[in-house]
């Protein structure tokens, strides 16, 4: 059957139409899909792994854990170098005069050492005398005494050894550090120190950038990454715990991360983040972009996909 | 069809706005056009069935989402059922992006934004953006160890981006709100348009070799 | 499904088997969509 086909545009050259049933089509694909999409969740579930906590955290590798507090009381950790939003110690990422992070300024404001460290020691130190005078005799020291102690305790916890739960390192002229860090140890494997670095004083919170940050400076929770390939070396975009697939979409994004300048340049991300909004511009802006919007012509797939219409236009 | 409200004597169009918006609705898309039962016949590769496959995945997806919104971001941890409806949520997603994917390839050689059909195609390209983040704060939203790792991950590229300040994907609450509310409805809406979009301008005519040079942007 | 999966590491390219295997069903359907004739096409022509 030959029918007049007519668009907002006015009527064009007849083009010969066939029966086509959209709803049927649409009630097909979804049922297909429903079919497909419970057989896979029934036959393979989904990924769960489960959080890691500052507890289990503590409890599987409390040296990890007691190097990354005495870092933050140092303030070498990663947070505590970031700049914004978390504080000012660092520029950010820049790319010339372009200086987004800094721009947007410090709205999330992380003080790695009394927030992870002094603070949480502060609440602990309720009934514990021992602790009191730990805490006062280390906040009262010159910043290069605490440097010595910290430089010193930190170099030590290469070498340490964990009996019953505690860490043990040589002694040394650490001040009043070791008490520090194993009574917050102590205070993390109880479970406390996850409350203690969510509630910040309010009853309700979805807030997870203390503990988070906290574990980020450690090597426990990427050291768990790694083993699942998570890492931004890795490709770990792309991937998924488990034998799950992951986001295969983001192929693109994180491409840019294996090599260089992008792998190894301070601003990589900034790099990438300018690099990829220029690329989904670009795809938003084919039909326009000579070139990118010729290549369909040259490549021959629309052959396939039409080749009814080209065996009957050259029939005729 | 015109409208009741008739143009008076002198050809003056009616001064009813909900007549001329009716009226330029009706002339732009016909409700034959909204849902015809007749195609081109070029319309006869199984790539066209790509996009209707999209949409049936993400119609599956908003449906075990909004169970597991009612149940609550914990459920699915703790219940085999919920485990379930998580499962089918993770696979609609999955088969969602395989068929968008598939989808954009056949449509770019196709070059389907002939014939000013720019705007479905730029839509489209919107809608797979946005896609892109509604899966990502959905990774973050599974409160589990991929959460935390693709939280720490992420925070780098969007502080430097100087967006982290404003969307902190540490934050559970935010980036929870945004996946079940603010995105889906983005989608659901620019699907609407894609699709009234697609019905307006009709189906694409096959690439003609011996069309003369373009006239306009849109033609290849 | 929980254990972690396999690898393939060619170049700088690091891809997991379960993603290659997706990627690899994405261009056979592609392929094959391209091919396969429609149902009762014959009957329509």
């Amino acid at each position: 059957m030959s029918k007049k086909h007519t668009t907002p545009q006015g009527p064009v050259s007849t083009i010969r139409t066939v029966p086509y049933d959209l709803l049927k089509e649409v009630a097909i694909a979804m049922v297909a899909c429903l079919v497909l999409v419970i057989v896979l969740a029934a036959a393979l579930s989904s990924p769960d792994v489960p959080s890691v906590t500052i507890q289990s955290w503590a409890q599987a590798d409390p040296v990890d854990f007691t190097t990354t507090a005495a870092n933050e009381l140092a303030g070498s950790t990663a947070s505590a170098g970031y700049g914004a939003p978390y504080n000012t110690t660092d520029a950010g990422q820049t790319l010339g005069p372009i200086a987004p992070s800094k721009w947007a300024g410090v709205r999330q404001p992380v003080d790695g050492a009394n927030d992870f460290v002094i603070n949480p020691l502060k609440h602990a130190s309720v009934g514990d005398s021992q602790l009191t005078t730990a805490l006062t005799g280390f906040q009262a020291a010159a910043d290069s005494q605490k440097t010595a102690w910290l430089t010193a305790y930190t170099k030590a916890l290469g070498d340490a050894k964990v009996q019953e739960g505690k860490v043990v390192v040589v002694p040394g002229d650490y001040g009043s550090v070791p008490i520090l860090m194993d009574r917050l140890l102590a205070v993390a494997r109880s479970g406390g120190l996850d409350g203690l670095l969510l509630s910040s004083g309010h009853f309700y919170q979805t807030d997870f950038t203390k503990p988070l940050l906290f574990m980020a400076d450690g090597s426990y929770l990427s050291g768990l990454a790694a083993q699942q390939h998570l890492s931004g070396s890795q490709w770990g975009m792309m991937n998924e715990t488990g034998q799950y697939p992951g986001q295969s979409w983001l192929w693109l994004y994180t491409v840019w991360y294996q090599i260089p300048p992008f792998n190894t340049a301070p601003n990589g991300d900034l790099l990438v983040i300018i690099l990829m909004g220029l690329l989904t511009l670009a795809l938003l802006l084919v039909p326009f972009i000579p070139g990118l919007r010729h290549i369909p012509r040259l490549v021959p797939i629309y052959r396939l996909v039409w080749r009814r219409y080209y065996r009957e236009s050259a029939g005729r | 069809m015109r409208s009741t409200n008739a143009p008076g004597p002198m050809g003056e169009r009616s001064s009813s706005w909900t007549a001329r918006a009716r009226d330029e609705m009706a002339e732009r898309l016909p409700m034959a056009n909204l849902l015809p039962d007749r195609q081109p016949y070029y319309v006869g590769s199984w790539v066209y069935v790509f996009g209707v496959v999209t949409i049936a995945a993400l119609v599956l997806t908003v449906l075990s989402g909004v169970i597991l919104a009612i149940a609550g971001p914990d459920w699915w941890h703790f219940s085999s059922i919920g485990r379930f409806f998580n499962s089918v949520h993770f696979w609609s997603v999955q088969v969602l992006f395989v068929f968008m994917v598939l989808h954009l390839w056949g449509q770019y050689f196709m070059a389907s934004w002939r014939g000013g059909r720019a705007t479905t195609w730029m839509i489209g390209v919107v809608i797979f953006a946005i896609s892109i983040g509604a899966a990502f704060t959905g990774y973050l939203s599974q409160q589990n160890f991929a959460s935390q790792w693709i939280g720490v991950s992420a925070k780098d590229a969007l502080n430097a981006a100087g967006l982290g300040a404003f969307f902190n994907v540490l934050n559970f609450g935010q980036m929870y709100g945004i996946h079940v509310m603010l995105l889906p409805a983005a989608i659901i809406v620019l699907v609407a348009l894609h699709i009234v979009w697609v019905r307006m301008k009709g189906v694409v005519r096959p690439i003609e070799s011996s069309r003369p040079a373009s006239r306009s942007t849109s033609e290849v | 499904m929980d254990t972690p999966a396999g690898y393939l590491h060619w170049g700088f390219i690091l891809i997991s088997i379960p993603n290659l295997l997706l990627i690899g069903l994405m261009i056979v359907l592609f392929a094959l969509a391209l091919v396969v004739p429609l149902p009762g096409e014959k009957e329509k022509s």
